[in-house]
């Protein structure tokens, strides 16, 4: 028996009797050329859709279908099931699904919907799909309990895994599942549970994973391996436009183990992410070892290409600030509001200031890499991505195979923050296993990570305002220049700044008198996307910007920043986008209030504050700072959010007290910096995360509680931790910091 | 497979007696079991781990073992796998984040702090801070802040606060 209710005009749910009489919920595509025999569905979870499988002794397993890189998608997204289904969370299991992809004319079908992570949609995409499956399992369990009993299904009720009866009879849903997975499902979506009625989604959950990653025994990709596969280590070619001048192999294939020496090169016309980043040549050896005495051994010349030799990063930035400083036109108007000509005639003052952010690299903890086992007619790739359909779409460009003849499993990735939405290194290992017809299992090392990566571009902000007499900021006119990520990635020219900034930002909406241009830089340095972008660039000038005005006009600046939000009400951004300022103003009075802002207007240490709202989430940071000399001391972190209804509040915290703690890091010291088109930090030491000293004890999480519909949460912190703190450093030190790294532009300014 | 080693009998045949060649190999334990290396002594102890053990538990890291994520307890003391050939290791005592639990199970307390305190992000770097932890423990059952600091590992997830607190919840309960 089995039966379907629509989720979409295309993809459905399946209830199908498993084996040894368990309930399995699954996921179909209504073009599947190919139903899945019920059987398999049973017995082989790697054919269970996105969901649920009850069996007779009550075990249930969830299949989690994003990524989970550290975002918490693989507790949250369960527990949205688990919430509907009534499940006993301690009796259930979570699995990760790999890729779900059928094929339909030549066409791969993504049968789990949404498969991504680290975008910031994973949560809303499964509050609009998954609870359905939990809903369908609870209604066919209740409805087995109703026959069984002869109570009308309605009198019933369930709580964590049984249904309980009027007359107060429990009946575990193990004992149910049989009967259930015989009963039709419903035509139409069932209603959802009230979330009055909410046991798990609001309530704190520790992550599904950390027992098996405290005991050392999570894989992640890097740690899979096949019996037969050769390892395969790279040498990269400083340009990713250069080319190899000459090579040496004999020395390399002399050493015990390695097995071939071969060079890889960057496929022509194919996208960046798409394909190597650089030449390379690369080491494939019978282990790790073997593989990286002969990638020593080797002899390698490496000329520039055409267009990357002359790249600087330090001219760059001097061409972008001389870019702003002339009138020359935008590349992009991003965004034109009233009159600022106008408005210039009502000038009380003026503010003007410039700021310049550097190159960052993701530094991802887990090295890139990739297992690829080459079959005949079938690929099968453990990947750590962000994005499996994105790797899907590379492994089938170079091996031509059928939509649904290649199996990516994705386990826990470590760590992403945008890097792994690109998949160059896929497509190198599978450039390497078609060349030697054996299994590889590809690994960079993390310091090629660096070299190697797809940066997010400097950038240089200039703004100017203008005050009216009442104090008012009447017109704002900001200029950003930087090189689009979207660059070369088949995006149309006049949508390049969508990466770079947000049309909707601060203070978009608040200034009767409005402008935001966009200056595109032209550079033959890879990019790509970066965790938090294009908000973090952004509101670190926007947020140290107007503490400035504050400065300018001798006043608080939290008056300055509350004057120019107003009163709470709802602004229309375009589209279907809203400023809430009521909710921006909450945020904002968390925080302030629990500082205790106004005693910190004279203190020795400085107290900074920054707010911002991405997508319909708000968030604001005070920052508590002292200078001591040439240490710079953050002593205390508040952070308040507001992401709509908080499915997992331990998940939250960890996530905004993370984002917190990675945006200050990233603020504080690194940079990369390139001369003759080379990246000349090479090591971890070149690039310096925050050490523990460096960074505060504690950040304090504040979250609002509401109902509305649940946003991503997984970046929303990043924006305002690093203005917080420059705005702190100020009120500490005087010395306002319009470059970063911070800790470099602090003590050259002291 | 001949009939002598079917019956476990040894399958030489003729009268000579050969002694039996002295082994060549790097004795050490891990985790408790006896391993005998006999490959190239040069070798990392993390290539070892990873690749012969197949205990990959403790992570790959930078190559200068810098970033605390393949830190290992070499006769109880933290060390980065990387940084230590197999040649030093002779009769050495190696704990890996596979060796922290007790036998039957039970976990380490700062094993158990860590999922207390929820001071895990993506989990990379978790089997580092759980062995620079347990060192900075032994030594020093309670830690401070101060101590803390000194860690040298590195987290992008943004853990920080929460090893901390993890780390103080641990000394707490040793205390």
């Amino acid at each position: 028996m089995s039966g379907r209710v629509q989720l979409s005009r295309r993809r459905f749910l399946q209830v199908l009797a498993g084996t040894a009489g368990a309930l399995v919920v699954g996921i179909g595509h209504a073009d599947a050329e190919v139903p899945i025999p019920p059987a398999m569905l049973g017995d082989d979870f790697g054919q269970l859709g996105a969901y649920v499988r009850i069996d007779r002794e009550g075990n249930v397993l969830i299949g989690a279908r994003d990524p989970d890189t550290g975002t918490g998608t693989a507790t949250s997204l369960p527990r949205i099931i688990a919430e509907e289904l009534d499940a006993d969370w301690t009796r259930v299991t979570v699995m990760p699904l790999g890729l779900g992809v059928e094929a339909k004319d030549g066409k791969p079908v993504w049968i789990y919907g949404h498969q991504r992570s680290g975008t910031g949609d994973s949560i809303p995409a499964a509050w609009a799909d998954l609870r359905q499956a939990g809903a369908l399992a609870r209604w066919l369990i209740t409805q087995a309990a109703a026959r069984r009993l002869g109570f009308a299904a309605d009198r019933l009720r369930c709580e964590s895994g049984v249904v309980v009866t009027p007359d107060g009879r429990r009946f575990p849903y193990g004992s149910l599942v049989e009967a259930a997975s015989k009963i039709d499902p419903p035509a139409a979506p069932l209603p959802l549970k009230p979330p009055q009625r909410y046991t798990l989604i609001g309530h704190p959950a520790g992550d599904v994973d950390a027992r098996h990653i405290v005991t050392g025994r999570t894989r992640y990709a890097i740690d899979t391996h096949y019996a037969d596969a050769l390892v395969a280590v790279l040498a990269q070619c400083p340009w990713p436009d250069g080319s190899l001048a000459s090579i040496e192999t004999a020395p390399a294939l002399a050493i015990k183990g390695v097995v071939k020496v071969m060079p890889i090169n960057p496929e022509a016309d194919v996208p960046p992410g798409q394909t190597a980043i650089a030449p390379a040549v690369a080491v494939l050896a019978e282990n790790t070892w073997a593989a990286l005495r002969g990638l020593a051994e080797l002899k390698l010349e490496w000329k520039p290409g055409a267009h990357s030799a002359d790249e600087d990063s330090a001219k760059l930035e001097a061409r972008a600030i001389a870019l702003l400083d002339t009138d020359s036109a935008p590349t992009t108007r991003v965004r034109d509001e009233g009159d600022l000509a106008a408005a210039g005639r009502k000038a009380a003052r003026r503010v003007e200031a410039t700021y310049v952010q550097p190159w960052l690299a993701h530094a991802t903890p887990e090295p890139m890499n990739c297992l690829v086992r080459l079959d005949k007619d079938q690929a099968s790739l453990v990947v750590p991505t962000q994005a499996p359909q994105q790797a899907w779409a590379v492994v089938q460009r170079l091996t031509g195979l059928a939509a649904d003849r290649i199996a990516i499993e994705v386990p826990r990735v470590g760590g992403g923050y945008g890097r792994r939405l690109d998949h160059d290194y896929v497509a190198e290992a599978v450039m390497l296993a078609k060349a030697v017809d054996k299994p590889v299992r590809l690994m960079w090392t993390r310091e090629q990570g660096l070299a190697h990566d797809y940066y997010r571009s400097g950038t240089v902000h200039k703004i100017k305002a203008i005050i009216g007499r009442k104090r008012q900021v009447i017109a704002w006119d900001q200029r950003l220049a930087s090189a689009s990520a979207l660059s070369g990635r088949g995006t149309a020219a006049d949508r390049l700044w969508t990466s770079e900034i947000s049309a909707e930002q601060l203070p978009a909406g608040l200034v009767p008198n409005y402008r935001s241009d966009w200056y595109s830089l032209a550079s033959a340095m890879p990019r790509g996307p970066f965790r938090g972008e294009p908000h973090v660039t952004n509101a670190f000038a926007v947020e140290s910007f107007i503490d400035e005005i504050a400065h300018t006009l001798r006043e608080d600046p939290l008056v300055t920043r509350l004057r120019l939000l107003g009163e709470a009400r709802q602004i229309p951004l375009g589209g279907r986008r809203m400023l809430d300022v009521g909710r921006l103003l909450n945020v904002l009075k968390l925080v302030t209030d629990r500082v205790e802002w106004k005693n910190w207007l004279h203190n020795v240490n400085g107290m900074g504050v920054a707010c911002w709202h991405i997508d319909g989430a708000y968030v604001a940071h005070a920052i508590e700072a002292a200078v001591h000399g040439e240490k710079l001391e953050i002593v205390r972190v508040v952070c308040a959010v507001d992401v709509g209804r908080v499915i997992n509040p331990l998940g939250l915290q960890g996530q905004v007290a993370g984002a917190t703690l990675d945006a200050l890091s990233n603020a504080l010291n690194p940079a990369i910096t390139y001369k003759n088109g080379q990246v000349r930090q090479q090591s971890l030491q070149d690039y310096p995360l925050a050490s523990m000293a460096q960074l505060p004890n504690d950040v304090e999480v504040i979250t609002v509680p509401n109902d509305r519909a649940p946003t991503g949460a997984s970046f929303l912190a990043m924006p305002t931790a690093a203005p917080a703190l420059a705005n702190a450093v100020f009120r500490a030190s005087a010395v306002r910091v319009r470059r970063l790294p911070l800790m470099k532009e602090l003590l050259r300014l002291l | 497979m001949p009939q002598a080693q079917a019956q476990g009998l040894p399958a030489a045949t003729t009268g000579d007696i050969t002694p039996e060649p002295v082994r060549e190999g790097i004795d050490l334990i891990v985790n408790g079991e006896r391993f005998k290396h006999t490959g190239d002594p040069l070798m990392p102890l993390l290539w070892y781990l990873r690749d012969v053990l197949r205990l990959t538990g403790t992570k790959v890291g930078d190559a200068q073992g810098k970033d605390g994520y393949d830190l290992v307890l070499v006769n109880g003391k933290a060390v980065p796998a990387i940084t230590w050939p197999m040649a030093k290791l002779v009769d050495a005592r190696v704990t890996t984040v596979e060796g922290l639990a007790r036998a039957d199970g039970g976990l380490h307390p700062l094993q158990q702090a860590f999922i207390d305190e929820d001071a895990i992000g993506c989990g990379y770097c978790t089997a580092g801070w759980l062995i620079a932890g347990i060192d900075l423990l032994t030594r020093k059952p309670k830690a401070s802040d101060e101590d803390i600091d000194k860690l040298p590992n590195r987290c992008r997830c943004g853990c920080q606060t929460r090893v901390r607190r993890a780390i103080k919840r641990a000394a707490g309960a040793q205390a």
